[in-house]
């Protein structure tokens, strides 16, 4: 699987909104670029992450060429009880990445 | 002699005259970027080489080569023990008496310790192992062997850092130690202290090699670049490594 | 050369100049017409929106972006979706952000390619229905997408 990257806190207080950030590594070549003879390079980029927290949804981005390679998303969540997160990314070519991080209410 | 001749002389003359960076005056190349590029490399949790150490710490673990040996076998699962080990590279290698970089102490181990085949330059599995080796030693100043038996490849560095070289016959110190600061096609020319390699270049949307870096100046000027690993391109890391004396490793580093 | 080689001819030139055509950047018209599209028959009004860009990028290939939006997020005023439009890439949406029912602050980072120097937009959808911009220009020294490899 690609090597994937997330940094959120395991613990938090009930109702504490906790920082996020995601990251995976992946061309995303854009489709516009041609190599040294001129021959077109296809595209092959992500199309979707997503963030849920026990199957609800936190978070998703719809990703398109203008996204830089390696992509990179920050954001937050509601900490309402402990659960898991599940982080998912899907894409060209059947790309697929899934990650899970429990996070505990103290 | 006459005037033209002067001049022309003069001219040759000048990138002779002008000599080094004073050690207080060098400023790495993190200086140069912009408050957001520079902020991308601080944080461990934005930066995109941190996806290449992180690679690197699961090869480290990883059992390889004939004999089924990690590297943590020997060295320790934490990565610990590689604490100042970049800052020191380029070293002299006992064998030999030759200069050899992190990229070959690397592939040094795996065929005489491991069994395993040498990686290629640029390699995934290379570029992940030596980030992850080379960022034990952030912070740490570079100290590369300063000795008899090293001075005279770190001289054989310096001369190819002096000589013309390409159809545009011009020397690295020409604009490394002499224009650095000023701009070259909209990019500010930075002095070129290898302090955070292997790096994470915005250019190549990836992490890559000092010789890559090296190469591509070298094209760059439209020279024919030295081969990878080859003595030219380590003698130079050495010098550019004993040029950045006492500067802090950023490795892993982002540059534009 | 008979009728039927000399249309497929010129057909296939045609074909390469629309090609041609995708691959130039998107003018600041058409990333209008993408906003109006997801607009829609909604209002949109300039404010709430603060999108952080750097004024000066060394390189397109990957330039940090905040977008946050003056919101609650509570059950009457929450973003549903934030667009982040690059007028002159050769596609003007970068991205739609999309918070859910766990989500926290309306805020979100990312990093993007800039093909030239331009203004990026970011258009936050609301639960009312209403639709918010705000806006940040990139001065952009190395670009992305439409240089050679």
């Amino acid at each position: 699987m690609a090597r994937t990257l997330i940094n959120m806190p395991k613990r938090a207080r009930r109702g504490e909104i906790v920082e996020i950030k995601a990251m995976i590594a992946h061309v995303m070549e854009t489709g516009y670029r041609r190599t040294e003879t001129g021959a077109a390079i296809p595209r092959d980029i992500l199309r979707l992450f997503v963030c849920t927290c026990d199957g609800e949804e936190v978070f998703r981005a719809e990703i398109h060429p203008g996204i830089a390679a390696n992509p990179y998303f920050a954001f937050s969540a509601l900490a309402a009880g402990s659960g898991t997160f599940v982080f998912s990314w899907t894409g060209d070519n059947g790309f697929a990445a899934t990650e899970s991080v429990r996070l505990e209410i103290e | 002699m006459s005037a033209r001749c002067a001049a022309v002389l003069l001219a040759a003359a000048l990138p002779a005259l002008a000599g080094e960076i004073p050690p207080a005056q060098r400023v790495s190349g993190y200086e140069q970027m912009s408050r957001e590029t520079r902020a991308m490399q601080d944080d461990a949790a934005a930066n995109p080489a941190a996806l290449w150490v992180a690679e690197g710490e699961a090869l480290w673990k990883l059992k390889a080569g004939t004999v089924e040996r990690a590297c943590a076998d020997c060295h320790g699962e934490s990565g610990d023990s590689m604490k100042g080990v970049a800052a020191r590279h380029p070293v002299i290698d006992s064998g030999s008496g030759r200069p050899r970089n992190l990229e070959q102490s690397i592939n040094r181990c795996r065929t005489m310790r491991q069994g395993a085949a040498p990686l290629d330059y640029e390699s995934r599995e290379l570029l992940a192992l030596t980030a992850f080796v080379a960022s034990q030693s952030r912070g740490m100043p570079i100290a590369v062997e300063e000795s008899e038996r090293s001075r005279p490849f770190i001289e054989a560095g310096r001369e190819i850092f002096e000589l013309r070289l390409g159809q545009v016959d011009i020397a690295c110190a020409q604009c490394h130690d002499d224009y650095w600061g000023r701009r070259l096609a909209g990019s500010v020319i930075p002095q070129g202290h290898p302090t955070g390699y292997p790096l994470y270049r915005l250019e190549w949307q990836g992490v890559g090699s000092l010789q890559r870096r090296l190469r591509g100046c070298m094209a760059g000027v439209r020279a024919q670049p030295f081969d990878y690993g080859s003595p030219e391109l380590v003698n130079l890391e050495l010098f550019l490594m004993w040029r950045a004396r006492d500067m802090a490793v950023e490795t892993p580093a982002i540059r534009p | 050369m008979r009728r039927r080689d000399f249309l497929a001819a010129t057909g296939a030139v045609a074909g390469t100049l629309a090609l041609r055509a995708d691959l130039a950047s998107a003018t600041p018209e058409q990333a209008q017409e993408a906003i109006r599209a997801l607009v829609g028959g909604g209002t949109l009004r300039k404010g709430r929106v603060k999108l952080d860009l750097p004024p000066l990028v060394e390189n397109g290939n990957a330039v940090p972006l905040t977008v946050t939006v003056d919101s609650a997020m509570s059950a009457m005023d929450r973003v549903r979706a934030i667009h982040v439009i690059a007028e002159k890439n050769p596609q003007p949406v970068v991205a739609v952000l999309r918070f859910g029912p766990r989500a926290g602050r309306a805020a979100a980072s990312t990093r993007i390619r800039l093909a030239d120097t331009q203004t990026v937009v970011a258009v936050a959808e609301m639960a009312d229905g209403t639709f918010w911009s705000g806006s940040a220009e990139a001065l952009v020294t190395m670009s992305a997408c439409v240089e050679g490899v």
